[in-house]
């Protein structure tokens, strides 16, 4: 009974959902169980549309959907109970502690890769470009000139970088250390704060060095580049002799970690078809982030954006749910 | 209220009174050399009096995770589970819960999820509107009914009716149960003085230990989604409904309770027939606290799984739409309008009409307001099946401020970025970073001490204990720094809260018509989500200490304008009418009467400030705060109980020092005032 979602868009998405299936007849045979499979959709766009292409490719299956609204977190909490089964997007970068702790407890299961490879940076706007002309490397950063046409009245000399929320991680300050960056790092709160931050900074062109993430609609918005860092390494995180400081950890870039899919443990045994189609889901950086720019910027529906996908990419996906 | 009365105390009593003063001074310069003798030379020799030795700490956060594992996996009362239990009432809950939700939103449907096929349409939109200024024209004639119309109209106008339906089906069973528990609570505490006791610290802690805190052991127990978000909202607002209840109940006079045993009323008669009614007004104050409080939960719920209108507004801002973001906050500030507004009426009304309704009419004639919604609902419904618009508001017919807000806060950008980022680096580096240095610099021994010392000489030995065990417990338990911080950061709020706030209550406090404005601003300010207001001020300000106060003064200042306005208000005029005549200027009766017989108002409101200021806290962590909002935040995303609820604690912690310490020298002051209230 209980339909969750912004629901001016489930009107929406029944009518993109009739389209579709009056276009496929469903491929695969009946599910296991008609109960609602629930999948959480957080607060971003990119998240949603994962959500809701895995969400379509299972209703092909014959599968029962619900969409939950959840928090990226606080959803373990009902993934180990059972009371939201699937998760679509959890971080390497972000979700890795908290995901390590619920599959710790054998409780979620970790369904592996979605093919999306998270990354993340310190990215600057291009017009930065001419006042520290060596820009992407990384060593133009080193030269006191540069480092403080990033600055602002609380930082000068040094520069200033806003990094993301401390929960993200990310060792940027000892990253600012560790190469000899003159650089003060201050840290937003929410994701966002921080781009709240960088359109207000693009809007004046005023100077701004931060953390940028892909798949994400601002690499796509504004123009800027991401500094090329020593390329990242295990042992440059964990041995202070690798790199360019041989005394310190973290003198390089940061990883670029997968997006991973979660579940509730329960859900192989449950849909045993489901977690197939789930473990089969795989979708690249490139194609997510023009979908969406289309929804963020294009102001397309996310509904018509997903419905587009799936009839371009019908033999994939139904290769997923054989 | 008017015995009110200025006197000059007889010489006896002075003299007792100034030697006891006397007493006091002494003490108080003593302990204070001691304090600064410490504070500036005592650092190399009592390291542990300034950080507090780690081997020493109590590990009250692995002891916390601990119960709390034990409670969600094992707890049990031999027939059924703990968890068993929680999960029952979200049962209980959650069935009203679906049909309001079907009623409003989904419809009746059968089957679940995307298998799930309408039986019966909700109420069309027109059904709501109707009804809803059917049942303000009812409780408060037409003024009252244009009001809530425009309201929800204002919703509908701008696309948010599917969002507000959801969030007002869960407000509708929260509220209803928070007034319920609340009043029960109330009214148990009222006859039972242990009941009393325990309830208290209780709910302080209620309202003091942020909802971020206790997020995720509510998750486990209830589980996810629009259940725990109606649990966590009922948590946080309760308390002022049973606080109010116990307060108004008290203040029934003795006459009617007379009365009541005269005629042979038994205790349930006596209770709902006699002291409850007479309450009445009294506890209409706490039902008006617990709808608004239950509004400003929407945002948090949202985060949990109720949908509607919070998540409306979270990802209208993750996408930088600041317009969206504006008109799903506007929503829900209209609900809250509509829902205020209507429940005072209703009580009014209640109580003006005790005693009516015919008893020879037929249904109909009795019933004529049920008669007309019941008629249009079904009406609406099968027209609807024709004339969609009839049931669902049209797309074609929204309106949207569309990127005009978002364009406001551009061009401020552009022009104003300079001067405004000048403001604030006079500010940051003048006032907030030096108060910042100076608190952090302080050791935590002396701090104890002297906090103690003012509980003691304010409000005897009790108050004196509780505060120094309270303040011991932030230490022990390793919260210093972070409590330090964030007692910098409410305390320039609150002191910028009251800078602004005082001079607007004293400037309109007496011209209704102005007052009227301020009051709709500030129930705007502290209804209106501060995620709203909180992106545009990180545009403006960059993220940090400056964008976090300037939030949190938005929401705290309402109490600082609000109670001084009260407290000037009630001022005996004969007084005043005495100062004039005694020839005092205006200035003079400002300060020399108004104001000073007002200052127990004003302390309350200030005690309220900073109160509200805490409950930000968790907001402010999201603009990049280090305090201990952030340590529950970080709690949260680590799913780290233990970690957040000390953190929270702490919190609470700070609060009732505060509370307790305003509240006991608000009571000498009144007493030296001789104000008999």
């Amino acid at each position: 009974m209980f339909k969750t979602s912004s629901l001016r868009n489930l009107g929406n998405a029944g009518a993109a959902a009739l389209a579709i299936s009056l276009a496929f007849q469903p491929v695969s045979a009946a599910p296991e169980s008609k109960d609602p499979i629930k999948l959480t959709l957080h607060d971003w766009t990119g998240q949603l549309i994962t959500t809701r292409i895995m969400g379509e490719v299972l209703k092909q299956a014959g599968y029962n959907i619900e969409y939950v609204q959840a928090d990226y977190i606080a959803q373990f909490a009902g993934l180990k109970t059972g009371d939201l089964h699937v998760a679509m997007e959890m971080w390497e970068t972000t979700g890795r502690d908290a995901m390590d702790e619920a599959t710790a407890t054998g409780k979620v299961e970790n369904l592996g890769e979605t093919g999306m490879q998270a990354i993340e940076e310190w990215w600057y706007p291009e017009y930065m470009k001419e006042k520290c002309p060596g820009l992407p490397n990384w060593e133009a950063l080193k030269d006191e000139k540069c480092a403080e046409a990033f600055s602002t009245a609380e930082t000068a000399p040094k520069g200033r970088y806003l990094g993301g929320p401390v929960t993200w991680g990310g060792y940027d300050d000892e990253r600012a250390e560790a190469l000899g960056l003159p650089f003060e790092v201050v840290h937003a709160g929410t994701d966002a704060a921080l781009f709240a931050e960088l359109e207000s900074a693009y809007q004046r062109k005023a100077p701004i060095m931060l953390w940028v993430y892909a798949p994400h609609w601002a690499p796509v918005k504004y123009k800027g580049e991401w500094v090329e860092f020593p390329k990242y390494s295990k042992e440059c995180y964990e041995k202070a002799e690798w790199g360019t400081n041989p005394d310190a950890k973290h003198d390089c870039g940061k990883p670029r970690g997968p997006i991973w899919k979660v579940a509730w443990a329960g859900l192989k045994d449950k849909w045993p078809g489901a977690h197939k189609a789930i473990t089969n889901f795989k979708i690249a950086n490139d194609e997510m982030g023009a979908m969406v720019a289309d929804v963020d910027l294009n102001k397309k529906k996310l509904e018509d954006v997903v419905a587009a996908w799936m009839e371009k990419n019908k033999d994939r996906w139904s290769q997923w749910i054989k | 209220m008017s015995s009110q009365s200025v006197s000059v105390s007889t010489s006896d009593a002075g003299i007792a009174h100034s030697q006891r003063n006397w007493g006091w001074w002494a003490v108080w310069v003593v302990a204070l050399s001691a304090f600064f003798l410490l504070w500036q030379y005592g650092k190399p020799d009592a390291k542990w009096a300034f950080k507090f030795p780690r081997e020493f700490q109590i590990p009250l956060r692995r002891w916390i995770g601990d119960f709390m594992t034990w409670l969600v996996d094992e707890a049990s009362f031999g027939l059924f589970s703990f968890t068993e239990l929680t999960r029952f009432i979200a049962a209980v809950i959650e069935f009203p819960y679906k049909i309001v939700l079907s009623l409003l939103s989904t419809g009746f449907l059968q089957g679940q999820g995307s298998d799930a096929i309408q039986i019966l349409p909700p109420v069309s939109w027109i059904a709501v509107i109707a009804i809803f200024t059917m049942l303000g024209y009812y409780a408060g004639g037409r003024r009252l009914a244009l009001l809530i119309a425009a309201c929800f109209g204002f919703i509908a106008l701008f696309g948010q009716w599917d969002n507000a339906m959801i969030t007002l089906a869960s407000i509708l069973i929260a509220v209803p149960l928070g007034i319920a528990g609340g009043l029960l609570l109330g009214i148990a505490g009222y006859r039972w003085r242990p009941v009393e006791m325990v309830l208290k610290p209780i709910l302080d802690l209620m309202q003091t230990v942020p909802v971020f805190a206790y997020l995720v052991p509510i998750l486990f127990l209830f589980g996810f989604g629009p259940t725990a978000a109606v649990v966590a909202t009922i948590i946080y607002a309760l308390p002022p409904m049973t606080r109010v209840a116990m307060l108004a109940l008290r203040g029934v006079p003795g006459e009617v309770h007379d009365l009541g045993s005269m005629v042979g009323c038994t205790g349930r008669q006596m209770t709902w027939r006699v002291l409850v009614p007479s309450a009445m007004k009294g506890l209409m104050v706490g039902v008006n606290q617990v709808i608004m409080l239950a509004l400003n939960m929407v945002i948090i719920a949202s985060m949990i799984g109720a949908g509607g209108l919070g998540y409306e507004v979270l990802t209208a801002l993750r996408r930088l739409d600041i317009g969206a973001g504006l008109e799903a906050g506007f929503a829900i500030v209209a609900l809250a309008i509509a829902l205020d507004r209507l429940s005072q009426a209703l009580a009014e009304r209640a109580q003006a009409h005790q005693h009516a309704a015919g008893v020879d009419a037929s249904l109909i004639q009795r019933h004529p307001y049920t008669a007309a919604a019941l008629a249009m609902i079904v009406c609406l419904a099968v027209a609807g099946l024709i004339v969609p618009a009839l049931q669902t508001y049209p797309e074609s017919w929204q309106v949207s401020t569309g990127t005009f807000w978002s364009e406001v806060v551009r061009w401020i950008n552009v022009n104003f970025f300079d001067q405004l980022e000048a403001v604030k680096n006079a500010l940051l580096l003048n006032v907030l970073i030096p108060f910042k240095r100076f608190l952090l610099g302080l050791p935590w021994f002396g701090v104890v001490g002297l906090l103690t010392l003012a509980g003691f000489s304010l409000g005897g030995w009790r108050l004196g204990a509780l505060v120094g065990v309270l303040a011991f417990l932030i230490a022990a338990t390793g919260q210093w720094d972070k409590a330090m911080v964030t007692v910098y950061l409410c305390g320039i709020s609150v002191i910028v809260a009251c800078l602004f706030g005082f001079p607007i209550a004293i400037a309109t406090a007496e011209r209704p018509k102005v007052w009227r404005w301020v009051q709709a601003i500030i129930d705007t300010l502290q209804t209106l989500p501060s995620f709203v207001y909180l992106m545009p001020a990180v545009m403006l300000f960059r993220v940090g200490d400056f964008t976090a106060m300037i939030a949190v003064v938005a929401y705290a200042i309402a109490p600082a304008i609000r109670y001084t306005a009260h407290g000037l208000r009630q001022v005996d005029p004969q007084l005043i009418e005495a100062g004039t005549a005694q020839g005092c200027t205006q200035w003079q009766l400002l300060t020399k009467i108004k104001l000073k017989l007002a200052l127990p108002e004003i302390m309350l409101g200030i005690n309220q400030t900073i109160m509200l200021a805490l409950s930000m806290l968790v907001i402010t962590a999201l603009v990049g705060t280090r305090d201990l909002g952030q340590e529950v935040y970080i709690a949260l995303t680590k799913a780290d109980t233990g970690r957040g609820i000390v953190a929270g604690l702490s919190v609470a912690f700070i609060a009732i020092i505060a509370d307790r310490l305003i509240s006991a020298s608000a009571d000498r002051l009144r007493k030296r005032l001789r104000l008999t209230r």
